[in-house]
């Protein structure tokens, strides 16, 4: 009795799998076909622009897509995708379609470039460090130097992704040797470690303590300013929808879309 | 005795659909820098760390789990069925919420580990304490489900007439129910462990991820990944030695259980 019980198991596994399969490969075919249809039918919105942006562009992005949509209601923007400059870079030399690409740093943009995947890129934005602290600063934190207190929990992004670039230079140029509680993967880790109470300081981008509404405190150390990550924004190679592309970029780069970058903390490009 | 033919297809099918994701991953690999890459000082100590954090957290089931999955088999039908629920919990939330639910529980702003804080100054998260924890969060099920099938398929005769001839009920346990269902346990040690071993979303967020100290296998891979260029090889590197450890020791655990078998 075990052998049959084993294979309906085994087959049950596999007929799963090919259903799983089948079932993916008709809906995007099915979706692609309304699409086609529709915008063959009537003079209806294209696809949604998909943008691509770092993680500590969350919140910017978010007005700037909503500013760009009022101005262009023929160009409708998809929710846009935020995560590490490093892991986007990665989807998209993978594959993943995307119209507009905007990352924390210029090296991350490197794979993308490389790959031959997006186009000339444009410095839009800039942004510094700051040390982030729960409100009120119980601690007493007042520079880097303050964050190798022993019993001191620092949270900072690991070395590998932009804002962790960033602060090795800081610290190194400082000449301050910290052992951090935790390195994270993105920006927004720390936020939230620091934000809930698990972190008694973290370093962060000044747009991030910006964005928090009163949940952190920043503290710029000094020697921040002339460590500066440059934000570059380029449109993708590849892009399903380049016209509204090439508009949000415009967009972004025009004094109503810095204006609205400068409400959010970040510096001129 | 021979199957329907249509079985070996179907078989091949999903063979096919597990290994050929990790033919895709070795074609990635760079052959040149590999070994560099595997024995990086930085590589072995994640390894290292991942594999004595798993180990621990694979003991803390066999603690924990093996009386859970006995009082379960024993059970009345509907106590059962709501206990496997909720064993079944770790399995059902992503791992990342097993993460944030750990936190929310010992983390020093949650529910336990306030008043710990408060009262020792100790807390749990961005210790190796809290990878082990955070594993054996999502591995228990693993073993109690495969433990708790196996007691439950071997029934309850020989555990019977062992006390009708007198035995008591820990010599009952001791002597007759856990021999019998050996199997069951090495099978269930072997995937608890496998879980610990792959374990990636709970102990992010639960322990953090600091080299050394919490930064596991899966964590030193996906903040690997998370760099440009070189060290996106090296996280296909520490994915092939993940893989080739992972398959040594629960291959050996099978190994140790088909003894057990025969």
């Amino acid at each position: 009795m075990r052998l049959p019980r084993r294979a309906a198991t085994a087959t049950a596994a596999a007929l799963t799998a090919l259903a799983l399969l089948l079932t993916g490969c008709s809906a995007s075919s099915g979706s692609a076909a309304t699409v086609s249809g529709a915008s063959a039918g009537k003079a209806s919105p294209g696809k949604p622009l998909i943008v691509f942006a770092a993680a500590s562009l969350q919140g910017s992005f978010d007005a700037l897509a909503k500013s760009f949509q009022k101005a262009n209601p023929e160009y409708p923007v998809a929710p846009i995708r935020y995560d590490g400059s490093q892991a986007l870079a990665t989807q998209i030399v993978g594959g993943a379609s995307v119209d507009v690409i905007a990352f924390a740093d210029q090296q991350s943009l490197g794979p993308v470039t490389k790959a031959g995947l997006a186009g000339k890129d444009t410095s839009f934005a800039s942004n510094t460090l700051r040390i982030a602290v729960p409100p009120g600063n119980p601690k007493g934190i007042r520079d880097l130097s303050d964050l190798t207190r022993p019993g001191l929990k620092v949270v900072i992004c690991a070395p590998q992704v932009p804002c962790g670039t960033a602060t090795q230079t800081l610290l190194s140029n400082a000449g301050v040797q910290l052992t951090p509680a935790s390195e994270e993967t993105n920006v927004t880790s720390v936020v939230t470690r620091v934000e809930n109470g698990e972190a008694d300081a973290g370093l962060v981008y000044a747009t991030d303590v910006a964005a928090s509404g009163g949940k952190l405190d920043g503290i710029t150390p000094a020697g921040a300013g002339k460590v500066v990550n440059s934000y570059p924004i380029a449109v993708a190679n590849k892009a399903p929808s380049p016209k509204a592309a090439h508009a949000f970029v415009s967009f972004v780069l025009s004094s109503a879309g810095q204006r609205i970058l400068a409400r959010f903390g970040f510096g001129k490009p | 005795m021979t199957l329907p033919r249509g079985l070996y297809v179907a078989a091949l099918v999903a063979l096919a659909f597990l290994v050929l994701p990790v033919v895709g991953l070795v074609t990635r690999a760079h052959w040149s820098t590999l070994w560099s890459d595997l024995f990086a000082p930085a590589s072995l100590t994640a390894l290292w760390l991942s594999l004595w954090t798993a180990a621990c957290a694979t003991i803390v089931c066999l603690v924990l789990g093996l009386p859970l999955a006995v009082v379960i088999a024993r059970s009345t039908t509907r106590l059962a069925g709501v206990l496997r629920t909720i064993v079944l919990i770790p399995l059902v939330l992503p791992p990342m919420v097993g993460g944030l639910a750990l936190l929310s529980l010992l983390g020093r702003v949650g529910l336990l580990g306030k008043p710990i804080f408060q009262f020792s100054g100790f807390s749990l998260p961005y210790t190796s304490a809290a990878v082990v924890v955070a594993q054996a969060f999502v591995a228990l099920p693993f073993l109690v489900i495969t433990v708790e099938g196996t007691l439950r398929t071997s029934g309850i005769g020989h555990e019977q007439i062992a006390s009708t001839l007198g035995a008591g009920r820990w010599r009952v346990l001791g002597t007759v129910t856990i021999p019998l269902i050996a199997p069951g346990i090495a099978a269930g040690t072997a995937l608890c462990f496998a879980r610990a071993l792959g374990e990636f979303g709970a102990t992010a967020l639960f322990a953090g991820n600091a080299p050394g100290v919490t930064q596991t296998m899966p964590l030193a891979i996906y903040t690997a990944f998370n760099g440009v260029g070189i060290t996106q090889d090296s996280a296909v590197a520490l994915s092939l030695l993940l893989l080739v450890s992972a398959a040594v020791i629960v291959g050996g655990l099978r190994a140790w259980r088909e003894d057990a078998v025969r």
